[in-house]
Formats: structure tokens, C-alpha cells, sequence
């Protein structure tokens, strides 16, 4: 899909992660990672982060995200309200199990 | 080599010859007499030991290039002792120093890195170093001359007693003092409390020098420290900041986890069969222990029995509970707050004692000999049972080694309390980035999620039954670990280079653990 607009999901609140996407055409995939969290779970965030974008079929995208120590399932889901918003495109909710 | 909580250590760390940790019961006793450097000598008639300024008491002291100086850390952040007498060194354009206090805490303007950059000061030991300095010491950002030494607090005056940390001059604030260099921490307008951790400074020092902001007309009483050990008085503006030494009581926290926690950790020791009349029990500060104090002190009065008494770091819940006649004796070798400050001045059963007679092991004997509850904080407690007090999830110096380590060894029975994660960072874990205190001495561990005892702790089979008995569940360690993990995910070890920037010895002298420079990008 297509990053139509930029969006923003999520807080800086401890626990949250706040997730921030610019279109970025022809220029392929480009996330910037700060977190708290960096030295044990860096890599994670940024595999989960790969993922989601991979499922809205996003290749093009400069992808923000500030951590505050968030847990996997909260970063996916901002990760994916992000999306929703910057591709103007409806959640599948069909989607998940 | 690789100690017996399972460390790789090498044999020799630049000059410094490791004694690696060999357990509990491997310790040697040393057979020389204790070392001091305090010299026999006399006052001369009409000799004034009140100096004008830091200057001039730093010129008496004789102090030179490579001496070592040490501080107590009673004032907390609140501190204005430390940077300023550096400041004076620094203009005196001394270099070299290595840096002893009883502990470094975060006192900014000026920052004490500002001394290592410049290389007036080039080592570094005390029980802690949290904050800016200790961070710039692990990610290598600061070149000193050989790696920190961090110590527990009954291992400092053993350092001192067997000449490993010899100190040429001590400087002791004091919160009160008179022109002889009687002084006290107990009275005045930046009052701390408890001076126990400089006695053994005040004793064992080349020279003394009391540094106060309440000179009182002679003899200063209370007396914690007499005039027999000090060299030179000097008064300056202000010592502290009283907001940050310990303002008023430590508040009893709403946050129901904690809450949860602490009611659990006094569950444990009302069940055991050591809570009668005469039992023992130290706390400490934070939230988890003044709560935990607070619980303790009404099952107390439910039980209709009375501690003997409690020992170490004090707070106003713990004044409370003596208040209500439910302990008998405080012995305090630091005040964490206003009310247990002033409690020592006021009560003839709140006592300011030596935190060598607290804590160290090599005194004929030490109060925590004689302790029956433990309760220690921690950052990280593993599968072995081992804590990590220092650093913190991305190898950032988060703590000081504080007494925890002799705590969970003397006590009988030694309860680490926290919860299994911080955000997302899992605190029951396969294994701690740092140990500080082995896993053998400790007997419990309390989260949110559940209580585990550790069936290799000398009082597990006497606490299993008593637990049993009073119907409380405990679960294994290990599944505590798998539930922080399945909510954070596995942590991925912290990166580090091969350089050691610190030695963290144990009790009793031998080397637990090292921290080496994390790796940053």
C-alpha cells in the first residue's frame, strides 16, 4: 500500500511507544529507533516493526518510532493503527485470529 | 577464571590480583594487626584547628599528587560538601587523586566527572558510583587509571582495616561541630542523621578534616565524632541542601503493586517461626520496604510482641513503629529521611552506630550477625537466585552495592523484593548482567507474581514448613522468570567490550563480578 499522509500513533507515556510514518516514495524503507529498551529488545522492535509493514505491503516509508519500553503486542499495535492511518485504509479485523 | 557464582574473571586486572568469590564458607581470615595510618599526635598550645577556608585546612593536610581522599555520602544528593572541597584541589592544581567516599551519589554542579576529565581525580572505590559518573566509567568515557572498585558497605572498613584502601585525608561533614572538631550529623540546619559510615575514616585516616556550615560554641553535642581524631575545623556557607538530603518522612506509596508486594514480604515474616518476641528485622528505603514496614508493624501489635531491634538505613515508618512500642531499639548507621534523623538527637533507644559494627564481617562480631529478616531491593535476580543492584537493562549504572549483600548474608532469612517486570524490562531473569550478591544467601524472592523460595538458602526447609503451614503458596523461580518473559520477550544480552571498568568485590573481600564497557552504537 501506498503512505498517503503522514500519521502518528501511540503516546510518549512510559509503557507506550509513540509511532510516526512519512510517505517516502521510490525511496524504499527507512526506520529510525529510539527506545529505552534498545540494548535487550532493539532488534525485536525493529523485526516486529518490519513485519507489520510487510502485511500492509509498505515498501515505501520513513517509519519514526520513540519506545518508552512497550510491550510487543502494544508496539504492533500502534505499528498497525499507523498504518491504517497513513495508507487511509480500513483495519482487517478478519485478519486476526 | 570462573568464581563460584559462575563469573569469568581474569587472574590479575592491571596491578589489582583478583581473589576470586569461592562460596559461602571459603573465606580466610587475615592474621595481621588492622592497619591505620592516624599517627600519634599533639596539639600545640594555642595551636587553632579551626582553619579560615578549604584552602588553607587542604594545605595543612599536606595533601599531594596520587593521595587518596575520602567523603561519607550521609547528605545524599543534597551534597555541597564533595564539590566543593574538589574545586579548592582542583584550583590547587592537585592531581591524580584517588577518590574514596562511602559512596558516589549523582551530585551535579559541579559534576564529579568534571574532576576525572581533568585528572584531578584518576581512581575511584566506594560502594557505588550511580548516576553521570558511573555511566561515563562504563561506556568508557572517562579514562582512569586502574578499574573502579565497588564494595558492599560492611566490606569498606575491612578494605580500610587491612590496608587494601588506605586514606591520607578524610573529609567529614558534619551537620554540627565545634571549634575542636567534636561533630555530629544529628543537629542543624542541614541535619543527615546517623555519621556512621565516616567513623572508620575518622579513625583510620593520615588527616581529619571536619567540615561544618553550624560551628557551636564548645563542646558540640551530640559528640558522634570527637575532637581526638580530627586535625582541622572548617566552616563554610552551606554543607547541603536540606530538600535533598531527606526532607520530612518517606511517604507510604499508593501504588498498588508495590503495595501488594510489601503486604506479601510481611506475610512471610509474620508466618515464620522466628517472628516472636525479641524478633530482628531491617528494611531499608524505598517504597516496597516503608510499606512492608508499615505492615509488619501492625501484625506486630496484633502478635502483642515487640522487636528487639532494627538495624541500618532508617525511616520515618520505622521511628513510627518504635513510637508505638513495637521496637525497642534503632540502631542506625544512616537516617533516609528527617524523621529518622531527628529521632537519634530525641531518644536514648535510637542509636547512631558504626556501619563497620553494622555490617563488616571481620569485627568480632557485627549486628547483622544477629539479624532474623532481611528485606533487600534489587534491579535483577536470576535463576540462581543472584542479585544485580548496580546496572541497570542497557548496562547503565543505575545503583550502589549499598549494604545488600551483607544484609542477605547475616540475616537469617533474606527476602528480595520486586516486581518481575519494569516496563518492559523483565527483572526475574536467566541470568543478572551484574552480581552483586550470590544467589546462595538469598532465601526468598517476592513479586506481584508470586513468592519463591530457594531450596539451596540454609533457612529453606524452616521457611517452606512455616509457609506451608500459614497456607502461603510459593512457586518456583523459574516460572517467574518464563511469565516476565512471555510478556517482554527474551532479552538479548548486553554487549560489552573486553575492558574492565569495574570490580565488584564481595563481602569479604574477594571479586564477585567485573562490569566491563558496554558497547555502545
Amino acid at each position: 500500500m501506498i503512505v498517503k499522509q503522514p500519521a502518528v500513533a501511540g503516546t510518549l507515556e512510559s509503557s507506550d511507544i509513540q509511532v510516526s510514518i512519512f510517505p517516502n516514495p521510490g525511496n524504499g524503507l527507512d526506520i529510525q529507533l529510539q527506545s529505552i529498551a534498545k540494548a535487550q529488545f532493539g532488534d525485536s522492535i525493529l523485526e516486529t516493526t518490519r513485519a507489520v509493514l510487510a502485511e500492509f505491503e509498505i515498501t515505501d516509508a520513513v517509519v519514526s518510532l520513540v519506545d518508552k519500553g512497550a510491550f510487543d503486542w502494544v508496539i504492533r499495535s500502534r505499528l498497525q493503527a499507523a498504518c491504517c492511518r497513513a495508507t487511509e485504509s480500513k483495519f482487517n479485523w478478519k485478519g486476526e485470529d | 577464571m570462573i568464581n563460584a557464582v559462575g563469573r569469568e574473571i581474569p587472574e590479575k586486572i592491571g596491578s589489582y590480583v583478583v581473589k576470586p568469590y569461592a562460596g559461602p564458607m571459603e573465606t580466610i581470615e587475615a592474621d595481621a594487626p588492622v592497619v591505620s595510618k592516624r599517627k600519634p599526635s599533639k596539639r600545640a598550645v594555642g595551636e587553632n584547628k579551626l582553619l579560615p577556608d578549604l584552602k588553607a585546612a587542604i594545605l595543612a593536610t599536606g595533601l599531594k599528587d596520587g593521595m587518596t581522599i575520602s567523603f561519607h555520602h550521609s547528605f545524599r544528593e543534597g551534597d555541597k560538601i564533595i564539590g566543593q572541597v574538589l574545586t579548592v584541589i582542583r584550583e590547587l592544581g592537585i592531581k591524580g587523586l584517588r577518590f574514596a567516599p562511602s559512596a558516589v551519589v549523582n551530585i551535579k554542579n559541579p559534576s564529579i566527572v568534571s574532576f576525572v576529565k581533568d585528572g584531578t581525580i584518576n581512581r575511584i572505590q566506594a560502594s557505588g558510583i550511580r548516576g553521570e559518573l558511573g555511566d561515563a566509567v562504563v561506556n568508557g568515557e572517562v579514562e582512569l587509571a586502574e578499574p573502579v572498585i565497588l564494595r558492599p558497605h560492611g566490606s569498606r572498613p575491612h578494605a580500610i582495616e587491612t590496608g587494601d584502601l588506605t586514606i591520607d585525608v578524610a573529609f567529614i561533614g558534619a551537620s554540627a561541630a565545634d571549634d575542636f572538631g567534636n561533630c555530629t550529623g544529628q543537629i542543624g540546619p542541614n541535619a543527615c542523621g546517623a555519621l556512621g559510615y565516616s567513623f572508620i575514616d575518622a579513625t583510620s585516616a593520615d588527616k581529619v578534616v571536619v567540615i561544618t556550615d553550624n560551628l557551636v560554641p564548645y563542646p558540640c553535642v551530640p559528640m558522634s565524632i570527637s575532637q581526638m581524631y580530627v586535625d582541622y575545623v572548617v566552616k563554610v556557607d552551606e554543607i547541603g541542601d536540606p530538600a535533598k538530603i531527606g526532607a520530612g518522612a518517606t511517604r507510604m506509596t499508593k501504588n498498588p503493586r508495590d503495595l501488594l508486594i510489601a503486604q506479601r514480604c510481611a506475610d512471610i515474616m509474620a508466618a515464620s517461626r522466628l517472628f516472636k518476641d525479641g524478633y530482628s528485622f531491617q528494611t531499608g528505603a524505598g517504597a516496597i520496604p516503608v510499606a512492608c514496614t508499615n505492615f509488619l508493624a501492625d501484625y506486630t501489635e496484633q502478635a502483642g510482641i515487640q522487636s528487639s531491634f532494627t538495624l541500618g538505613g532508617m525511616t520515618g515508618a520505622i521511628v513510627d513503629m518504635h513510637n508505638r512500642g513495637l521496637l525497642r531499639t534503632m540502631l542506625c548507621s544512616q537516617s533516609f529521611d528527617a524523621v529518622a534523623a531527628r529521632a537519634i538527637a530525641e531518644d536514648p533507644n535510637v542509636l547512631e552506630i558504626d556501619n563497620s559494627m553494622y555490617a563488616n564481617m571481620f569485627n568480632k562480631s557485627c549486628v547483622l550477625d544477629k539479624l532474623n529478616f532481611g528485606i533487600l531491593g534489587a534491579l535483577e535476580v536470576d535463576v540462581d537466585f543472584n542479585i544485580n543492584i548496580l546496572t541497570g537493562s542497557s548496562g547503565e549504572m543505575m545503583g550502589g552495592i549499598g549494604g545488600g549483600p551483607d544484609v542477605a548474608d547475616g540475616a537469617d532469612i533474606s527476602i528480595v523484593t520486586l516486581p518481575i517486570v519494569r516496563g518492559r524490562i523483565p527483572s526475574v531473569v536467566d541470568k543478572v548482567f551484574t552480581c552483586c550478591t550470590p544467589g546462595s544467601s538469598v532465601a526468598v524472592v517476592v513479586t506481584e507474581a508470586g513468592i519463591a523460595l530457594n531450596p539451596k538458602h540454609r533457612s529453606y526447609q524452616m521457611l517452606k514448613e512455616d509457609l506451608d503451614a500459614a497456607g502461603i503458596k510459593t512457586v518456583t523461580i523459574e516460572s517467574l522468570r518464563d511469565l516476565a518473559y512471555s510478556m517482554t520477550g527474551v532479552p538479548k544480552p548486553i554487549e560489552t567490550t573486553d575492558k574492565i571498568t569495574c570490580i565488584v568485590e564481595y563481602r569479604d573481600g574477594t571479586v564477585i563480578d567485573v562490569i566491563r564497557q558496554i558497547k555502545r552504537d
